[in-house]
């Protein structure tokens, strides 16, 4: 789980993505609108997430689909699969993107069951952006932990824009730089959430001689992250090259099950997260991973992981973002494993 | 309800791990930075987590360390106690490390440059080491250093150590 900022977007010549969308009248009882990407249709009711495609159909409970929706979103389709659940997900090309029913799943696999559709990232995407708007009432917030929020149920009423449309926070140096991304303070609307009362806000010492006042620099990054007003949803707060570190603040779980098409490194800052590891192909169990502050684990490329948090907990994730790795990974030249011992 | 947040240290950690169904433990490359810290030299830099050329490393800050630069940034931060950090601008940084140079380098002797400040971190803060600067820390009681970074000459792998591998 974790994302870049700009996704290497190399949509090929002569492309044969499907570029077809097309958002639905509104439904007159619920109240909401329908969605059309390719074959398949996305309509939801009071509770539920109904989705159809040429011979099958598939019902999500509205709360799970939309916040896997709200990070399919904001992470522009983010690095590999993005698995809604075992059923309904979408892969990413970088330019272009997979929707797919049962494509990771064994048994719908072995029947011939599964059906997919490649997409133009640029079609499929506003399509989405339309039905998280759309489907998220007033009363309900995709990205924040269920206890934060209200729910999602009913027909239509309202909507929450403000919510689904936050901006990723993304720093192009550091965080605190001048001219780079601010630290979050009560004062530019980021008090510290409930669960991180207890975050110490001091401040670092920095001394800067003149003329050095912009590369001399630090921050509280505990504090940033107490202040964190979403759950699983990480912002870049230093680079190196194509190193990343995107940390972020998790509780409850991880809406998806993410597959990964690279290695991705997990550092528990803080409390503890617990991780359930399945197969990125077939989606059997592999291991458990119970993470505890300062704890590392490597994240296999052949994977998919779900996350799970009681306490909300401090997270760095470890991204490598650069614009070969997707070459690499199409020629398997990636391996499964950063390292090896 | 009253929270608390549950931060380690070198003195108070606990370790999780990787508990398998089907699948083998050194695919997780699963470590604790406290405990890598505890178990290496002062200012050793360990690396914990590697993908490709980059790198996190680890280290145990106590007493002075000697100067080191490098010819990209890096970033450090402090993940237990207090450490200063004093910053020199090279005069020549191609001298120490060249510009197309990767990780982290050791400079012999005290580096020729313009002073540029000092930064104090303690737990939490994440501090700037940036390209062509010349940096040294000092810490008066142990703490625990985590470096963003790309694996150079400074980088210490000791996988099979520090690694669960059953």
């Amino acid at each position: 789980m974790a994302m870049l900022e700009q996704a290497p977007s190399a949509r090929p010549q002569n492309s044969t993505a499907l570029t077809h969308t097309e958002i639905l009248p509104i439904d007159n009882q619920t109240g909401y609108r329908g969605f059309q990407a390719g074959s398949f249709t996305f309509k939801r009711d009071e509770y539920f997430a109904r989705i159809e495609w040429p011979g099958g159909n598939y019902t999500m409970p509205i709360d799970l689909f939309l916040r896997a929706l709200m990070r399919d979103v904001a992470w522009g389709f983010f690095y590999g699969t993005v698995n809604f659940d075992d059923v309904i997900g979408t892969v990413n090309h970088y330019g272009e993107v997979t929707l797919f029913a049962g494509r990771f799943n064994d048994a719908y696999r072995n029947a011939g069951r599964d059906f997919s559709e490649r997409f133009a990232s640029e079609a499929l995407m506003p399509l989405f952006k339309a039905m998280i708007s759309d489907w998220t009432n007033a009363s309900f917030d995709p990205f924040a932990a269920p206890m934060e929020t209200g729910t999602p149920w009913g027909s239509k009423n309202g909507n929450n824009d403000e919510a689904v449309t936050r901006t990723r926070v993304a720093a192009r140096r550091m965080v605190g730089l001048p001219g780079d991304t601010p630290v979050r303070t009560d004062d530019n609307g980021f008090p510290q959430n409930r669960m991180f009362a207890d975050v110490p806000s001091d401040r670092p010492l920095v001394e800067a001689e003149p003329g050095f006042e912009g590369e001399v620099s630090a921050y509280n990054l505990f504090d940033y992250l107490s202040r964190s007003d979403v759950t699983w949803n990480p912002s870049v707060c230093s680079v190196v090259g194509d190193s990343l570190f995107c940390p972020t603040s998790e509780e409850f779980s991880l809406p998806v099950d993410h597959g990964n098409d690279r290695c991705e490194w997990f550092i528990t800052l803080s409390d503890e997260i617990q991780w359930d590891i399945k197969d990125g192909l077939s989606g059997k169990p592999r291991a458990r991973v119970i993470a505890k502050a300062g704890d590392v684990s490597c994240m296999p490329a052949d994977i998919r992981h779900k996350g799970h948090a009681d306490k909300r907990a401090m997270l760095l994730v470890w991204e490598n973002a650069s614009p070969k790795l997707p070459g690499l990974i199409a020629s398997g030249q990636a391996p499964n494993v950063s390292v090896s011992f | 309800m009253k929270y608390q947040t549950r931060f380690g240290s070198l003195q108070d950690y606990d370790k999780g791990g990787v508990i398998l169904i089907d699948d083998n433990p050194k695919n997780y490359v699963f470590s604790n930075i406290f405990e890598v810290a505890n178990t290496s030299a002062p200012y050793e830099r360990v690396a914990v987590a590697k993908n490709f050329e980059y790198v996190i490393e680890i280290a145990r800050a106590e007493g002075t360390s000697g100067w080191s630069t490098c010819a990209h940034d890096e970033f450090v931060l402090c993940m237990d106690g207090q450490v200063e950090v004093h910053l020199v601008k090279l005069d020549d940084p191609s001298r120490h490390a060249p510009a197309d140079s990767q990780g982290a380098r050791a400079i012999d002797g005290d580096p020729d440059g313009r002073k540029m400040g000092r930064l104090v971190l303690g737990r939490g803060h994440q501090g700037l080491l940036p390209r062509g600067s010349a940096y040294r820390f000092h810490a008066d009681a142990p703490a625990c250093l985590m470096f963003q970074s790309v694996e150079g000459p400074l980088t210490v792998q000791k996988w099979a150590d520090i690694c669960q591998t059953a």
